[in-house]
C-alpha cells in the first residue's frame, strides 16, 4: 500500500458515491438495531428497488447517530433530513419522499440544541459512514494520519504532538497519554505491546461500545500510531463478550486493514510490523483495571496486582506494555492529521478537547453526545439532553459508574474536567451520565452501587473484598430502616478504611457513591436512620423494623 | 518437551472440533484458555467437569486453573441453560428505570430466581451487568434478541410465547 494507492481508493469512493443523488443511511448501532432498525433497513432497500431508484438511490447502515431514544434513525443525505422511530411499515412511504411526497414518518428537527451543541471529533464519522467498508473510512481521510505518522514523523515527533494536545486518558483516571506513551517508548525491548481496553464495564456507558460499532478502523488506526510511537509489533483489543455486534464488526475491520497492508508486515512500505488481535473478556468488572486485563490477556484470572512495575515496564508476559481506552485511541488519528496544538485549542486549562459521555437514565434525549471539556452539567443535562420527562425534577446526575459519585443540582453550573469533578467529589470516569429524578432514593442508589463493587471485586485484598460486604450490609439495613446512627459512623469509617488499604482501582473508589451521597444526601440517610421513612417512596422500609437496631 | 498426542474429547461430538479449532490456531498456548471456554460454552451452551478436563489437558494447565477461570468470569456458567433464556439487564440506567421491579414479577411468576431454570428446564432467568443499551432502559435479551423500553408486563407477555 502506498499513499496514491491510498488516495486511489478514497476517489474510487468519493466517486461512486456521487453517483447516487441521495443516500438513506440507517442508523445500525447497537441500540437501533434492537429496535428492528435491521428490517427498516431490508424494507428501505426493497422500497427504494420497487420504485426503480437503484441508479441514483443508496440504502447503507451506518453507525450511530447519537440519539438512541428516537431509534431506529433513518436519515437522508444530501437533503439532511432525519427521521425517528422508524417502522417497517413506514419504509415506501419515506422513499416516496425522495420524489417529492410527504412523508408520514416522524421527522426529527436537527435544529435543537442536541444536534447543534455537541462538537464531533471522535465522532465525526459516526453516523456517516458504513462501518463494515474500509473505503468509506478511506474516503473520511482515514489512514492518512497513519501516512502522515510514519513517513514525515519519527516516533519521537509523534510523541511530542500527542503531548502537546494536552490529550488525557479518556478511561476514567485521566492519565496524560503522551507521558504514558513516551514511558513506554524509552522502555528497552525488543518485544513491546499496544493494548485497547475495550472492557467497558461501567454500567450505564456505552461509548466505546458505540465508538467500535461505528467506526472501528478509527481505534485500529490509533493503535497503529501507537505502536510506530512506543515501538510495539503486536496490538491486542481486550473487548467485552457483552458486546458481539462491536466484535464482529471489529474483526470485520481487522481483516480489511490486514487485507489492504494496513496492518501486517512493512505497513506503507515502512519497516513498521503490526498486527493486531482480539481477545474476549468474560464479564468481570474488574478487568478494567489495566494490570487485571493483562492477566486475563494470559488466560489467567482476571486479579490485579501492585504497581509498581507499571505496565509500562512490565506488562504483558513482563514486557513493556502501552494500554489506552477505546476513545483515548480514537483521538489519536485527528490529532496527528490536525496537529496537537489544534486538539489543545478545544477544553479547559487542564483537560483538553472533547469528551463523549452517555446520556441515560431520567432524562428526555438518551443517547451518546461529543461535548468540548468545560461545558457545564447544566448545558449538556437541560439544553442537549433535553431536561427531565414527565416535568419530574431533577435530583443529581452520576458520573464515573462505580467509582464515581452524584452530584446535585448546586453543583450543576461547574465546568465539565477531570479537575472540577475530582473536587466534587466524583470522577470523570469513561463517560456514563445517569440523571436521576425525585424519584430516585439516593441511598438506595448507593446500596446499588455498592452491591456491584461487592460482587465484582476480585476477591484478592481483603479490604474491598470484605470490607465492600460489609459497607453493602450497613447499605441495605439503612435502607430497610433497621440502621442506628452507630451504624452510618461505622459506614464512614469503612468508606476511609476500605479507600485507603485497597490494592486496585475498583477497592479505592468502591466508597465513591457512599461518599458522594453522604456529602450531598445526608438528609435522606437520616430520614431513612432516625424516622425510618424513604422519602422518594424506593426503600420498602418495614413497619415492625421501627427502632430495632442490630 | 511436550508430547505430541493431544488427549481423546470427552466424545465424538463434531462441536469438539470447533473448541480444538480455537485452540490450534493459539499453538495450545495455555493463554489461549479463555478463549477455548468461550468456544465450549458457545458450542455446548455451558461449561462442564470433562470439557474443562479436556481443554485444561490441551493446554497444559492445571484442571484447577481451568476451574478457577471458569468459576471466577461471570460470562461463563456451569449450569445447563434451559431452552429460552431471559436476560434482565442490571445496568443503572435500567435499574433506575425499573429493571429490579422487572426481575420481581418475572421471579414471581416463574417461582425461581435469577440465575435459575424452570424445573420443566423450559426458562431461564439471568442478569447482566450492563447491555450498553443504556439509551433503551430497561432492556433484557429474549433468546438473544435485545428489547427495550420493556414494562414487567412487556417482559412476560414475551416470554408467555415461549411455554405457550
Amino acid at each position: 500500500m502506498t499513499f496514491d494507492e491510498l488516495q486511489e481508493i478514497a476517489e474510487r469512493e468519493l466517486e461512486a458515491q456521487k453517483q447516487y443523488k441521495s443516500r438513506v443511511h440507517v442508523c445500525m448501532a447497537a441500540s437501533c438495531a434492537s429496535s428492528q432498525g435491521d428490517k427498516v433497513k431490508q424494507e428501505l432497500a426493497k422500497a427504494v428497488t420497487a420504485a426503480g431508484l437503484d441508479a441514483t438511490c443508496k440504502v447503507k447502515s451506518v453507525g450511530c447517530m447519537g440519539l438512541c431514544k428516537a431509534g431506529p434513525l433513518v436519515s437522508v443525505e444530501p437533503q439532511g433530513a432525519l427521521y425517528q422511530d422508524v417502522t417497517p411499515e413506514q419504509a415506501g412511504d419515506l422513499v416516496s419522499t425522495l420524489s417529492g411526497g410527504q412523508p408520514h414518518a416522524s421527522p426529527c428537527p436537527t435544529n435543537t440544541p442536541f444536534f447543534k451543541r455537541q462538537l464531533k471529533v471522535v465522532l465525526e464519522n459516526s453516523g456517516l459512514i458504513d462501518p463494515e467498508r474500509i473505503e468509506e473510512y478511506i474516503a473520511a481521510g482515514g489512514y492518512a494520519a497513519l501516512h502522515k505518522a510514519l513517513t514525515e514523523m519519527t516516533p519521537v515527533e509523534v510523541i511530542q504532538q500527542i503531548t502537546a494536545s494536552g490529550l488525557r486518558g479518556r478511561g476514567g483516571a485521566g492519565f496524560p497519554t503522551g507521558l504514558k506513551w513516551s514511558t513506554v517508548s524509552k522502555a528497552v525491548s525488543p518485544i513491546k505491546y499496544v493494548i485497547c481496553n475495550a472492557d467497558e464495564g461501567d454500567p450505564g456507558a456505552f461509548m466505546d461500545r458505540s465508538v467500535l460499532e461505528s467506526d472501528p478502523h478509527r481505534v485500529l488506526e490509533g493503535m497503529a500510531i501507537a505502536a510506530y510511537a512506543v515501538g510495539a509489533s503486536q496490538g491486542y483489543i481486550y473487548v467485552r463478550a457483552e458486546y458481539p455486534l462491536a466484535v464482529q464488526r471489529l474483526k470485520i475491520a481487522i481483516r480489511q486493514a490486514e487485507k489492504l497492508g494496513l496492518s501486517g508486515t512493512g505497513i506503507f512500505g515502512t519497516p513498521l510490523n503490526f498486527r493486531i488481535d482480539i481477545r474476549m473478556g468474560a464479564g468481570a468488572f474488574v478487568c478494567g483495571e489495566e494490570t487485571a486485563l493483562i492477566a486475563s490477556i494470559e488466560g489467567k484470572r482476571g486479579t490485579p496486582r501492585p504497581r509498581p512495575p507499571f505496565p509500562a515496564q512490565s506488562g504483558l508476559w513482563g514486557k513493556p506494555t502501552l494500554i489506552n481506552n477505546v476513545e483515548t485511541l480514537a483521538s489519536i488519528a485527528p490529532i496527528v492529521r490536525k496537529g496537537g496544538a489544534w486538539y489543545a485549542s478545544i477544553g479547559t486549562e487542564k483537560s483538553k478537547g472533547t469528551k463523549v459521555f452517555a446520556l441515560a437514565g431520567k432524562i428526555n434525549n438518551t443517547g451518546l453526545i461529543e461535548v468540548p471539556m468545560g461545558i457545564t452539567l447544566r448545558e449538556i443535562i437541560f439544553d442537549i439532553g433535553g431536561g427531565i420527562p414527565d416535568g419530574k425534577k431533577f435530583k443529581a446526575v452520576q458520573t464515573g459508574g462505580p467509582s464515581g459519585g452524584c452530584i446535585p443540582a448546586e453543583h450543576l453550573d461547574m465546568p465539565l474536567d477531570y479537575d472540577s469533578l475530582a473536587k466534587a467529589g466524583s470522577i470523570m470516569g469513561s463517560g456514563g451520565m445517569i440523571v436521576m429524578d425525585e424519584t430516585s432514593c439516593m441511598v438506595d442508589v448507593a446500596r446499588y452501587f455498592m452491591e456491584f463493587c461487592m460482587t465484582e471485586s476480585c476477591g484478592k485484598c481483603i479490604p474491598c473484598r470484605v470490607g465492600t460486604a460489609q459497607m453493602h450490609n450497613l447499605l441495605v439495613k439503612i435502607t430497610e430502616g433497621r440502621a442506628s446512627l452507630d451504624d452510618l459512623a461505622l459506614l464512614e469509617e469503612l468508606c476511609d478504611l476500605v479507600k485507603n488499604t485497597s490494592l486496585c482501582g475498583l477497592g479505592q473508589t468502591a466508597p465513591n457513591p457512599v461518599n458522594s451521597t453522604l456529602r450531598y444526601f445526608r438528609d435522606e440517610f437520616m430520614e431513612h436512620i432516625e424516622k425510618k421513612r424513604c422519602p422518594a417512596g424506593v426503600c420498602r422500609i418495614k413497619s415492625e423494623a421501627q427502632g430495632v437496631s442490630a | 518437551m511436550i508430547s505430541t498426542t493431544r488427549p481423546k474429547p470427552p466424545s465424538t461430538d463434531n462441536r469438539w472440533k470447533l473448541v480444538d479449532a480455537t485452540m490450534r490456531r493459539h499453538g495450545y498456548k495455555s493463554y489461549a484458555l479463555i478463549e477455548a471456554l468461550h468456544t465450549v460454552q458457545e458450542c455446548f451452551g455451558f461449561l462442564d467437569k470433562e470439557s474443562l478436563q479436556f481443554v485444561a489437558a490441551c493446554l497444559h494447565v492445571p484442571f484447577s486453573r481451568a476451574y478457577g477461570v471458569a468459576t471466577f468470569y461471570h460470562f461463563f456458567t456451569m449450569k445447563p441453560p434451559g431452552d429460552h433464556t431471559c436476560v434482565i439487564c442490571l445496568g443503572t440506567a435500567c435499574y433506575i428505570r425499573g429493571a429490579a421491579q422487572m426481575t420481581e414479577a418475572l421471579e414471581k411468576h416463574y417461582g425461581i430466581k435469577t440465575g435459575q431454570t424452570t424445573a420443566d428446564r423450559k426458562v431461564s432467568l439471568l442478569s447482566a451487568r450492563c447491555l450498553g443499551s443504556c439509551g433503551l432502559a430497561p432492556a433484557a435479551v429474549f433468546d438473544g434478541v435485545i428489547a427495550g423500553k420493556l414494562t414487567p408486563a412487556a417482559a412476560l407477555d414475551k416470554m408467555k410465547e415461549w411455554t405457550s
